[in-house]
C-alpha cells in the first residue's frame, strides 16, 4: 500500500512539474492563436532560444539563475516583437497553409542556427548549489530544483490570471478575443495590443523554456520535438483561454508521466489516442468557444 | 502562335473547361527529362529513383492539398505504412515486388480511410491537430511495436526478387530507376484522370467554398473521404517503393520532417497543378544532395528562408512564377 502511495506522489510531483512547464510555455500561444487567429508552429522556437540563453548565461557568465531567466524573457520578448511588426503582421490575413509554410520556414532556419552557433548536442544546464539536492517536506523528500520550479510557476500562473482579470490591459484583451471588431470600435487598439500579447506571450515561453532546461533537455531539435505538445495543450485546452491550456497541461503532464512510469512500452501512444478522442468530443478543446 | 501553356486560349471560357482535359504537349516534358536523365546522368540513377519516389508521394499530397483544400501535416503516416507493409509483407511473405505494391497502396489506403473517416469531421487548426496526431501515433507505434517493425533499428532484411522473375534490380539502380519510373508513369495518369474528372472538379469547389458546395447537395464529407483515400493509398505505393528499392525502412519515413518536408516540395512547385510535385520534388531532391554536400550545417537554413520568400513573395510556387512570366511576355509581344 505505502508502495503504490510512494509510487502515486512520486507521479502527480513529476507530472506536476512537467504540466507546469508546458502551461507557460503554451499559453502565450494559445492566447495569440485565439487573439489573431494566427498558426504559429514557431512557438516552440521561443522557448527554445530562451533555454539557449538561459543556460549560456549561466554555463559561461555566471550569471545567477533568476536574472538568467529574466534576461532570457526580456531579450526574446524584445526579439518577438520585432519578429511580429517585421514579419508575423504581414500574414494576418493570410489563408493557414501559408501561416504553417511560413512558420515552419521560421523553424527550420531557427534550428540551422542554433545548430551553427550551439552545436548539434543538447546543452546540460549546471544548476546553482542552492537548486540541487533534495528538499524535505515533512511526509517525504523531494528533487529541490522541481519543487522551485513547481513554486515560480504557480506565482507566474497566478500573476498571470490576476493580470488578465484585474488589470485593464487584461480587459482590453480579453474584449479583443471575444470580439475584435467591438473592441475596435470601442476604441481599443488592438494593432498594439496583439505586438505587446505576442511579445508578452513569446517572452513567457523563453522564461519557461529556461526554466525547464532539466526537464525539456536544450537542443537544436526543441522547437520540432516538443512542437506537438505544446500544440495539444493549446488545441485540447481551447484557443484563446487561460484555463483550458492550464487543465490541458495539467491532464497532458501528469498522464505522460504515468504512461512512461507504468506503461512504458506505450510510450506516448496513449496521449496522441487519448487527444484525438478529446478534439472528436469537442473539436474546438475542452474550454474553447465553437 | 503556337500556344504551350494552353491549348485552348482563344476559346470561350466553357470551351476552355471542357477541354482541359486534353493533353497538352509541354505535359510530356517531364517524360522526357526523366528519360534523358537515365542516359546523361548514368551515375547519379539512386538519387534519380528518390527523386521519382518524392515526385508520387508530393502527387499523392497534391490531390489532398492543392485540389481539395486539406491542410496536412501528417501525410507521412500513409506513406510510412506503405513502407512498413511493403517492407514486412517482402521479409516475412514474398519478396515479389508487384504485389508489395499492392500491399503498400492497401496498408495506405487503409490508414487514409479510417484516420479520414475520423478527422475529416473537423475543420481549420483542430484538423491539423488530427493530422499531425495521427502522424505521431503511427510513428510511436512503428518505434514500440520493434518485434514486427524493428524498431528504431529500422527493419532489416528485406530482400525483393526480380520484378516479373525478368528485372533483378542491380547495384547502379538502373533497374530501380526505371521501376519507379513506370510506377509514376501509371500513378500520373490515374491523377490527370482524377483531376480533370467531375469528381476532381467538385474537389475543386469545395476547396473554393464548402459552403456552396453544401448547399447545392455536393456530398462534401465522402467526397473529401474518397479523395483522401485514394492519396493515401498513393503515399503508401511510393513508401513502398522506397522500401523495395533501399530495402529498408527506418523511423524516417513517419516522421513530423517527413511530412514538412514533402509539403514543402510541393509549395516550392506550386500546389494545385499537379506538375508543381513533378518541380518541387526534382529541384528539391537535388538542391538538398547538393547543398547539403556544400554546407551540411546550413542547408536547413536557405530551405527554411526560402519557403519564407515563397510565402511571402511566390505563393504559387515555381510553375506559379513561370505562369506570371509567360503572361507578362504574352501581354508585350
Amino acid at each position: 500500500m505505502n508502495e503504490i502511495f510512494a509510487a502515486a506522489v512520486s507521479i502527480l510531483f513529476h507530472g506536476l512539474a512537467y504540466a507546469m512547464i508546458l502551461y507557460i510555455i503554451s499559453v502565450g500561444l494559445s492566447v495569440t492563436m485565439g487573439l489573431m487567429g494566427f498558426v504559429n508552429l514557431a512557438h516552440g522556437v521561443f522557448a527554445m532560444a530562451g533555454g539557449y540563453v538561459t543556460v549560456t548565461l549561466m554555463n559561461d557568465y555566471g550569471m545567477p539563475f533568476g536574472i538568467a531567466l529574466l534576461v532570457a524573457f526580456l531579450v526574446i520578448g524584445a526579439l518577438s516583437m520585432v519578429m511580429e511588426r517585421v514579419l508575423y503582421a504581414r500574414l494576418y490575413g493570410a489563408s493557414e497553409l501559408e501561416q504553417v509554410l511560413f512558420t515552419i520556414g521560421l523553424v527550420f532556419m531557427a534550428v540551422a542556427l542554433v545548430r551553427y552557433v550551439w552545436g548539434p548536442l543538447p546543452q546540460r544546464m549546471t544548476l546553482p548549489a542552492v537548486l540541487s539536492g533534495q528538499i524535505d517536506l515533512g511526509f517525504r523528500t523531494f528533487p529541490v530544483y522541481r519543487t522551485f520550479l513547481i513554486g515560480v510557476s504557480f506565482v507566474l500562473v497566478l500573476t498571470l490570471w490576476l493580470g488578465i482579470e484585474r488589470t485593464n490591459f487584461g480587459a482590453q484583451i480579453r474584449a479583443a478575443v471575444d470580439n475584435r471588431r467591438m473592441a475596435e470600435s470601442l476604441g481599443i487598439n488592438t494593432r498594439r495590443l496583439f505586438t505587446l500579447t505576442f511579445a508578452l506571450g513569446s517572452g513567457l515561453a523563453a522564461f519557461g523554456g529556461g526554466l525547464g532546461a532539466d526537464i525539456l533537455a536544450i537542443s537544436p531539435g526543441y522547437a520540432i520535438e516538443y512542437l506537438v505538445y505544446f500544440l495539444i495543450v493549446v488545441a485540447v485546452g481551447g484557443l484563446g483561454s487561460l484555463r483550458g491550456p492550464f487543465v490541458a497541461a495539467l491532464l497532458l503532464g501528469i498522464s505522460d508521466t504515468a504512461c512512461k512510469y507504468l506503461v512504458p512500452e506505450l510510450g506516448a501512444f496513449f496521449i496522441f489516442l487519448a487527444m484525438i478522442g478529446i478534439l472528436l468530443w469537442r473539436p474546438a478543446g475542452l474550454f474553447g468557444r465553437m | 502562335m503556337f500556344n504551350w501553356f494552353s491549348s485552348s486560349n482563344k476559346l470561350a471560357p466553357v470551351d476552355r473547361l471542357v477541354k482541359s482535359h486534353q493533353l497538352r504537349p509541354v505535359e510530356l516534358l517531364p517524360w522526357a527529362a526523366a528519360i534523358a536523365a537515365y542516359f546523361l546522368f548514368d551515375s547519379y540513377l539512386p538519387l534519380g529513383s528518390q527523386i521519382l519516389i518524392m515526385i508520387l508521394f508530393a502527387m499523392s499530397l497534391d490531390l489532398v492539398l492543392g485540389y481539395a483544400g486539406i491542410v496536412t501535416l501528417g501525410h507521412a503516416a500513409f506513406f510510412g505504412a506503405g513502407a512498413y507493409a511493403a517492407g514486412i509483407y517482402a521479409v516475412h511473405v514474398s519478396g515479389e515486388p508487384l504485389s508489395g505494391l499492392v500491399v503498400g497502396a492497401v496498408a495506405g489506403a487503409i490508414v487514409g480511410f479510417l484516420s479520414g473517416l475520423v478527422i475529416l469531421r473537423t475543420q481549420g487548426l483542430t484538423l491539423l491537430m488530427l493530422t499531425l496526431a495521427v502522424g505521431s501515433l503511427l510513428g510511436e507505434a512503428a518505434n514500440k511495436a520493434s518485434f514486427i517493425t524493428g524498431g528504431a533499428d529500422g527493419l532489416q532484411g528485406v530482400s525483393i526478387q526480380p520484378i516479373l522473375g525478368l528485372f533483378s534490380f542491380d547495384l547502379f539502380g538502373r533497374t530501380a530507376y526505371v521501376y519507379c519510373g513506370i510506377v509514376l508513369f501509371f500513378a500520373w495518369i490515374f491523377a490527370r484522370r482524377l483531376v480533370h474528372s467531375p469528381f476532381g472538379r467538385s474537389l475543386i469547389g469545395i476547396r473554393e467554398n464548402v459552403t456552396r458546395m453544401n448547399a447545392i447537395g455536393s456530398p462534401v464529407r465522402g467526397r473529401l473521404l474518397t479523395v483522401y483515400t485514394i492519396s493515401a493509398a498513393i503515399a503508401g505505393i511510393a513508401g513502398a517503393l522506397l522500401a523495395q528499392t533501399t530495402q529498408f525502412v527506418g523511423l524516417t519515413v513517419l516522421t513530423f520532417e517527413r511530412s514538412g518536408e514533402i509539403v514543402i516540395m510541393l509549395i516550392f512547385g506550386g500546389i494545385g497543378r499537379l506538375y508543381g510535385a513533378f518541380v518541387g520534388a526534382t529541384l528539391y531532391m537535388i538542391a538538398q544532395d547538393q547543398l547539403s554536400e556544400i554546407d551540411p550545417i546550413f542547408w536547413e537554413f536557405w530551405i527554411g528562408l526560402l519557403l519564407v520568400l515563397v510565402v511571402m513573395f511566390a505563393r504559387g510556387g515555381v510553375l506559379g512564377l513561370l505562369d506570371r512570366a509567360i503572361q507578362r511576355w504574352r501581354r508585350r509581344s
